[in-house]
């Protein structure tokens, strides 16, 4: 029969209009000075408290009515005795005589006020009084409001350390006393609470219980306030005490608040020097209570305290406070078989924050933590709930964070461990975590152990998982991802080219595993990695010879053979004849003629066999004129072979333009413009006919096909080749022969009726490029002399 | 008229009045008209001294064979009205016969007056004390006053006095303890004690302690019991679990409460109970009922 909404309001609009009918009375009586009716009055005001009818919040209300007419009653009370109509001890005694109880203890607190501050008897002795005497209400509710109004009268005049109510030595023990007891009792009626009514409505009474946990709370916030609650009374007295009733009401609601209200009123010193009593008190709790927040709670206030000063630091060494209270959550989980994961991991989690706080320089610490968390985790598959996974993310995030390094977290063998228990996608995203953090703080991984390491952490990015590819991985995160690990190789650095070479080739064996889908993103860097390598070799040549060093170029060229060949499974050839002609260049610089040779066939290789596109073909056979062109390495023979093979190529384009453009590229082949290098006029001469007779070729097949020509423009650019080596000095470039290009130019120009307004500015600024070399003068001027335009 | 009246009226005023009546300590008496009257207050071996005054109305004369005063102690039993029993009865002589022309004082004592039982208003019993001054005449009725006097007699502090301590219960339902700290009360006492809990099986809804007062009049087969519940306090509010101990703290003052009279003169008993009622959500009650003696202790003061 509990109320409903309606008639609770009516209740308590009845219980107010009952207090408010006898105040005026009890008023009247006052201004009067009759203490009878006064007495009278009042007690008829306070019965109005004895109703059952009403929740804890509505009772409140009415509570809160009745206490202000209550400071009436003191203040009058205190006049009387003042006045000396009656003493107060007498008053003391007559407030007694009311029958009902409730109104006679609300009563006999207000007169214990007045009593305490007349001083007639030690506040010790009135105020343990009140709270024995309180013992006669047993209803919950009402018990816990009465209590709560001593509570209030009483938190001024404990008989504290400096308080005006001291009394002898023992004083303050007996506040303590007092204020421990009242709270007791009040837990206990709050506990039993939940006993009282029907089992159908009890979350209903969980939920009015939730409502009054202030009042309960509010005798450990006095407690705290007490002057002479020093540590040593805390230790021995206060906190024992507390925790004894709190484990022992066997409540789940009363132990999470509780624990909670301890930690947060008391001192966070008080805390750290009594932390074995207080985590002891833990695994003794309801297997229910949310124990994580609690002591996720307990431990951020002390790294918040740890945090704040750093003189604070000595004491939480010395009284061990990473092993207690790692200890007490290894308790605590073991007590709590129902304890969700999310549970265990977030108190590691704060744990792991207390750790990093309070002993940044204890690494042994953090892997302590995520043994222990490994451990928990241990024997389970994947982690499906997502609240775990992501505390798992803010455990493994937090090291990360702190130090900035992640060559910190790589000494933690049990780091990647724990990163086992991620499910795919967020082992892939704390992955990333962990390459941006390297990229954000620009860490270089300096050994090859520490690289094996890494790649130990972030193999989710680096393989796939498992053989249940799920297809809906979004192709921009996943290149997004690989750019990143191509990113992260480039942090993989060591001076000390032995090591550098033991951490390219722990990469090595790292990405060649990744799949087809992956080496395109991971080889290039990997293989530029080496290149650096190899240069860096080469700049310190001098210093090395002589030493037995494995790191030769010899040996990372090979590896790079290697590497790229694993391309062609992909396959992608185009990549795979960059890095060939890069290999070859770079073995080039070495003076190492066969490598040299040997990249320069695989790209040839790969240029016949696998480049079948036609544009693909054009770019390639560019990159590898353009290669071949700076080699110097050669010998005569083999570069015969290549230029051969080279201008073979681009002669056999498919396109006419393509050709042309090939052709007259390859024209560079035989005259390096350095002081060494081959200047095989004649030859350039035959290439640039070549190009000639191919644009001619390209000009008729246009006539033919379209019944236009062609692009006169492959003529303008011939002639700016021919410009070219005419500058250069080959002497097989006659004035007369440019003489004679440019009239053909002119000439097609003219037949062609369309003109390409882009093709009329190129020859047009070519030929103003002409006379400018004729106006200049001197030798150059004297060259041009001789064409006219 | 005046004449008529004035044949109906006693032909003269007597007045009693005490020595230390001015001074001495007079109790509130509530009279059977409900009316509260101040007598004044005596104990048991007492001199009790005082004077009559006898003054005739005006212009009369009064003829009398002798005027005596009389202590009466008596007991008046309600079913056996009128009939007064006197157990105590002592005479002093005033005035041998004569005539009485005017007004004429005579003092009177009664030393040591052995007055055992104190003045009692029951429900159906009354005991009193009055003195009684009777003016006798021939032929005519008696001219008769009296005036009532109270009677308190005091106690010392008894030298045993046990507490009270009980274990009482409804097996597997209800068992508790409870602790009166005496057995013997005076008026002004505070009951202390305690209530412990041993077992609560019922939901109790509050706990209260009550006086009672049993009054027992006549004997054997005529015996008539009366029971009244001066008090009711409310010891405890609300359900309490097992291991409570409720307090008891309950001041008798404000209650209108006699010592305990056991057995007067074989005609009443008067005694007193403590009531203690457990009520539970149902109302329906459990109590235990334990006799306490009640007595009026000396006042120091």
């Amino acid at each position: 029969m509990l109320p409903h909404g309606d008639d609770e309001e009516k209740w308590l609009a009845e219980g107010i209009a009952g207090i408010q009918h006898n105040a005026f009375y009890m008023h009247r009586a006052l201004d009067s000075n009759d203490l009878k009716d006064a007495l009278r009055y009042s007690v008829q005001m306070l019965s109005e408290l004895r109703t059952s009818l009403l929740s804890p919040h509505k009772y409140y209300e009415l509570y809160m009515r009745a206490f202000d007419e209550l400071r009436k009653m003191e203040m009058f009370f205190r006049e009387e005795t003042a006045r000396g109509t009656i003493s107060v001890i007498e008053l003391y005694e007559l407030v007694q005589h009311a029958g009902n109880i409730l109104p006679r203890l609300y009563l006999l607190c207000t007169v214990g006020s007045v009593y305490i501050k007349s001083k007639e008897a030690p506040a010790k002795d009135v105020l343990k009084d009140l709270v024995e005497m309180c013992r006669g209400i047993q209803h919950p509710i009402r018990g816990l409001f009465l209590r709560s109004y001593l509570c209030q009268i009483s938190r001024d005049k404990l008989p504290d350390i400096g308080s005006e109510y001291e009394g002898d030595a023992d004083t303050v023990n007996h506040a303590i006393e007092f204020v421990i007891q009242n709270f007791t009792e009040m837990n206990k009626l709050w506990v039993r609470m939940q006993h009282q009514g029907p089992t159908r409505e009890k979350d209903k009474r969980e939920k009015e219980r939730s409502q009054l946990r202030d009042l309960v709370g509010k005798n450990l916030h006095v407690l705290s306030q007490i002057e002479g609650v020093d540590l040593d009374i805390y230790k021995e007295t206060v906190l024992p005490r507390v925790l004894e009733q709190v484990v022992n009401c066997k409540d789940e609601l009363a132990q999470h608040y509780l624990m909670d209200c301890i930690i947060q009123v008391f001192p966070d010193e008080y805390h750290l020097q009594t932390l074995e009593t207080l985590l002891s008190a833990f695994p003794q709790l309801q297997p229910t209570v949310d124990i994580k927040t609690v002591l996720s709670q307990l431990m951020d206030r002390l790294s918040n305290y740890a945090a704040s000063s750093i003189e604070v630091l000595p004491e939480f060494l010395q009284v061990e406070a990473f092993s207690k209270l790692s200890n007490a959550i290894g308790k605590v989980i073991e007590a709590q078989v129902d304890m969700p994961v999310v549970g265990a991991i977030t108190l590691y989690v704060s744990l792991l924050t207390f750790t990093l706080r309070v002993h940044p320089d204890r690494l042994d610490y953090v892997d302590q933590v995520l043994g222990a968390c490994v451990k928990k985790l241990s024997g389970k598959a994947k982690l499906e709930d997502g609240r775990a996974t992501k505390q798992i993310v803010a455990l493994l995030s937090a090291p990360l964070e702190k130090y900035n390094d992640i060559v910190t977290a790589l000494k933690l063998p049990n780091y990647p461990r724990v990163m086992d228990h991620l499910d795919n996608g967020t082992n892939k995203v704390m992955a990333v975590v962990i390459i941006q953090s390297i990229m954000k703080n620009t860490t270089f991984i300096s050994s090859a152990d520490k690289v094996e390491a890494l790649f130990e952490l972030i193999k989710g990015l680096i393989g796939d998982m498992d053989e249940t590819q799920d297809d809906e991985i979004d192709e921009e995160d996943f290149k997004e991802e690989q750019n990143s690990v191509a990113r992260l190789i480039h942090m993989l650095h060591n001076n000390d080219p032995e090591e550098m070479l033991k951490i390219i080739c722990t990469v090595r064996k790292h990405i060649i595993l990744g799949g087809p889908k992956r080496l395109p993103f991971t080889v290039p860097p990997l293989v530029f990695s080496a290149l650096k390598l190899v240069r860096h070799l080469q700049g310190q040549d001098g210093d090395v010879i002589g030493e037995e060093t494995s790191a030769t170029p010899k040996k990372i060229f090979q590896i790079l053979h290697q590497t790229i060949e694993a391309l062609l499974s992909v396959p992608s050839p185009e990549l795979a004849l960059r890095l060939y002609l890069q290999c070859a260049e770079a073995a080039s610089d070495c003076d190492l003629e066969p490598v040299a040779y040997e990249f320069f066939t695989q790209a040839f290789i790969l240029y016949e066999e696998e480049v079948a596109d036609s544009k693909a073909q054009v770019t390639a056979i560019h990159l590898i004129i353009g290669t071949l062109q700076r080699m110097n390495v050669f010998g005569v023979e083999n570069r015969d072979t290549l230029t051969h093979k080279a201008t073979g190529y681009s002669a056999k384009l498919l396109k006419k333009p393509d050709q042309c453009r090939a052709v007259y590229a390859c024209s560079h082949l035989f005259w390096v413009d350095e002081q060494d290098g081959i200047k095989d006029g004649e030859r350039v001469l035959l290439c640039l006919k070549r190009a000639l007779r191919i644009a001619n070729a390209a000009q008729q097949m246009a006539n033919v096909t379209r019944g236009s020509s062609g692009p006169v423009v492959l003529f303008i650019e011939i002639l700016n080749k021919y410009l070219y080596f005419f500058e250069k000095g080959n002497p097989q470039v006659t004035s007369s022969v440019l003489q004679g290009l440019i009239e053909l130019i002119k000439t097609e120009m003219q037949t062609d009726g369309s003109s390409d307004p882009s093709a009329d500015a190129f020859f047009a600024s070519t030929l103003r490029y002409i006379q400018f070399q004729k106006q200049k003068g001197g030798a150059m001027g004297e060259k041009y002399d001789p064409i006219k335009i | 008229m005046n004449y008529i009246i004035g044949a109906f009226k006693p032909p003269c005023n007597i007045t009693i009045s005490f020595a230390d009546g001015k001074t001495r300590k007079k109790a509130s008496i509530k009279k059977e008209n409900g009316q509260t009257a101040m007598v004044p207050l005596f104990q048991s071996l007492e001199n009790i001294v005082g004077e009559v005054s006898i003054e005739p109305v005006q212009g009369k004369k009064i003829e009398h064979t002798g005027v005596k005063i009389e202590l009466l102690g008596q007991i008046e039993l309600y079913f056996d009205r009128g009939n007064f029993y006197d157990f105590t009865s002592l005479v002093r002589e005033l005035d041998v016969p004569g005539d009485i022309y005017e007004r004429k004082t005579f003092p009177f004592e009664f030393s040591s007056v052995e007055m055992p039982y104190e003045s009692y208003n029951g429900i159906n019993v009354r005991l009193r004390y009055i003195l009684k001054v009777t003016i006798s005449r021939n032929y005519v009725s008696n001219i008769v006053e009296s005036q009532d006097f109270w009677v308190r007699n005091y106690t010392p502090a008894p030298t045993i006095n046990n507490s009270i301590k009980m274990e009482v219960g409804i097996e597997d339902c209800l068992h508790i303890e409870f602790e009166y700290n005496k057995s013997k009360y005076h008026l002004k006492d505070v009951i202390i004690g305690k209530i412990y809990f041993l077992l609560v099986r019922i939901k109790i809804k509050n706990m209260e302690l009550e006086i009672r007062r049993r009054e027992s009049t006549g004997s054997g087969p005529n015996t008539y019991v009366e029971t009244e519940t001066l008090a009711k306090f409310e010891l405890m509010d609300g359900a309490p679990v097992r291991g409570e101990s409720i307090p008891i703290r309950l001041f008798l003052s404000p209650y209108e409460l006699t010592p305990t009279y056991r057995n007067i003169n074989n005609k009443f008993s008067v005694k007193y109970f403590l009531n203690l009622v457990l009520v539970d959500e149902e109302d329906r009650r459990y109590f235990k009922q334990q006799e306490i003696t009640i007595y009026r202790l000396q006042e120091t003061s």
